[in-house]
């Protein structure tokens, strides 16, 4: 059902773990659809004064294709200056893969709705001007953010955390 | 790829070798349609009674009280719907949340066409309360289906019991036995219905049967020929037939060294999980099957972890959201308890008869290394 393009990513996966010294991380997903991204991005200025992606990485939780769009996106965005960045789409990053199982398209909107708020929080920082399509894009994911706790409800993912430190067993707290 | 190691034998297992021998004379040679007269029919015929006798013999029934279906999900549903319809003045029915779908389905479907269901819960392991059974059960109630064992968790129901009440209180008792039978001995005496599928024991697919009590009546699903005494119509599928008799008295005939052996696989697979970080046995300690390991990893997601162990020739499913067609986790998981993020993270391990320890050594190796590998790039540490 995947790709080869799909399992090669999800096998080698590249720009993964987490980044120390970022200038800006972009969260999405929520841990009871099965899913969830934060990507890193460290921005510096080009000669030319352009703002470009100068490091990019990542962790996933989800499946085979949220990794694989996971390690798409940031070889896409890596080196690309934000303007360049910000009009990666989440087609651009299933086609890139040679195309998604459609029941998993929903995945590929984790890549690139993460790099999109990551990016939206580095000009938010910077106190810099929000170009529209990217406040419009920010707006929809935090509306769609809201309608999935409201849809779970606070107390449930209160009750989960609980349930999941119920779950593991003592001994096998971190050392 | 070198050679896979297959451990996934709840979904399907591979045919055996006797099994195919037996059946291989009744594709070619013995091809004749057992409700011919002529001598073709007539040893299609005497293959087909040889293989209800010997499976009617493994459980204590009559031949008469077996009746041979194409696999278990049409068992069930004949059991559900069949009862149902032949009995229409007791319109209630009771399951249990973690019933296979070839089960929870069809009572659901009567639900819509008016019938009333009671759903039972289950504890942490998986067990119902035989308290809330009694409870359950009313003047109306026709029949009580609940599985021997679980495919996902394996953990075993106490059928005799189970039996015993409804024998008490005058109600059907139908068994889904699918993963249990030929892998503990079962009592028979207060079952009326029992259904079974033949590749979950290195059988062929598309082959089942439905075990019926003489005083039960079902309405047929499938109306022709009026084969299998006018309960289920279609010419018999006699290398099926045969193929599932086969492999019943091989399953049973070894049972004993069988279970042995997968007891000390499930012991040592759940110990050497046990020493990961972050992990979760789910189901029940002991009242469980031998062949199904059921455990949930913390911070990753089960289908990717299915991926990474297929990418080492590994074979086993999950019950993961990625995994379904409906993007729901497993309602078993859910219905013990398990935290919504831990069903994504389930992994099912299923020995078979051919499961050898090199197997479950080879696997025990890769395991803490890919469960690493898909935690290191995890949001999620453990503990956190």
């Amino acid at each position: 059902m995947y790709t080869e393009k799909v399992i090669e990513h999800f096998r080698h996966p590249h720009n993964m773990g987490k980044m120390e010294d970022y200038s800006a991380v972009g969260k999405v997903g929520n841990i009871i659809c099965g899913d969830v991204m934060w990507l890193y991005i460290k921005v510096h200025k080009d000669p030319k004064g352009r703002e470009i992606i100068c490091d990019i990485s990542w962790e996933t939780f989800g499946c085979t294709a949220a990794i694989a769009t996971s390690s798409m996106v940031s070889e896409m965005a890596k080196g690309k200056t934000l303007k360049e960045a910000i009009a990666i789409t989440n087609k651009n990053v299933a086609s890139e893969l040679d195309g998604l199982p459609p029941i998993k398209m929903h995945c590929s909107a984790l890549a690139a709705d993460a790099l999109n708020e990551a990016i939206y929080e580095y000009l938010t920082q910077n106190q810099q001007e929000i170009p529209d399509a990217l406040k419009r894009r920010h707006k929809r994911l935090a509306k769609e953010m809201a309608s999935l706790e409201e849809r779970y409800k606070a107390y449930i993912v209160k009750q989960e955390e609980t349930r999941v430190k119920e779950a593991v067993k003592e001994e096998h707290a971190p050392d | 790829m070198d050679k896979r190691i297959y451990l996934d034998n709840s979904a399907t297992t591979p045919v055996a070798a006797e099994v195919l021998e037996a059946m291989t004379p009744y594709f070619c040679e013995a091809y004749g349609n057992a409700s011919s007269l002529h001598a073709s029919g007539r040893e299609a015929r005497q293959a087909i009674e040889k293989g209800r006798a010997e499976i009617a013999a493994i459980l204590g029934v009559s031949p008469s009280e077996i009746v041979f279906t194409s696999g278990a999900t049409e068992a069930n549903n004949l059991a559900i719907i069949g009862m149902a319809f032949a009995h229409q003045e007791k319109r209630h029915i009771i399951t249990s949340k973690i019933e296979h779908h070839a089960v929870l389905y069809p009572c659901q479907w009567l639900e819509s066409q008016g019938y009333k269901v009671t759903t039972l819960d289950v504890d942490k392991t998986g067990r119902i309360d035989l308290t809330q059974l009694k409870d359950a059960i009313r003047k109306d109630t026709l029949l009580v289906s609940i599985m021997a064992g679980n495919n996902e968790i394996g953990t075993l129901q106490p059928v005799e019991e189970i039996g015993a009440i409804c024998r008490e209180r005058g109600v059907a008792f139908h068994t889904d036995a699918v993963q249990a039978y030929g892998k503990i001995q079962l009592s028979t005496d207060s079952i009326d219905l029992l259904s079974v599928s033949a590749h979950k024991l290195h059988g062929p697919k598309g082959v089942g049967f439905l075990m019926v009590r003489k005083e039960i009546s079902l309405t047929p699903l499938l109306h022709g020929g009026g084969h299998e005494g006018g309960r289920r119509s279609g010419t018999e599928n006699t290398p099926g037939i045969v193929g599932l008799a086969a492999a019943s008295s091989l399953a049973f005939n070894k049972m004993e060294e069988t279970t042995a052996r997968m007891r000390r696989f499930k012991r040592r697979l759940i110990d050497a999980i046990n020493a990961i970080p972050g992990t979760r046995l789910n189901g029940h300690e002991t009242e469980s099957l031998p062949h199904i390991v059921n455990v949930s990893f913390q911070g990753i997601e089960g289908e990717s972890l299915v991926m990474k162990l297929d990418e080492h020739g590994i074979e086993t499913s999950t019950g993961s959201a990625c995994s379904s067609p409906t993007l729901e986790p497993s309602h078993v998981l859910l219905a013990i308890g398990v935290p919504i993020s831990m069903a994504h993270g389930s992994l099912r391990i299923s020995t078979g008869r051919q499961t050898t320890r090199e197997e479950i050594d080879a696997f025990l190796d890769v395991l803490p290394r890919v469960v690493e590998e898909l935690r290191a790039i995890s949001p999620f540490k453990v503990g956190e």
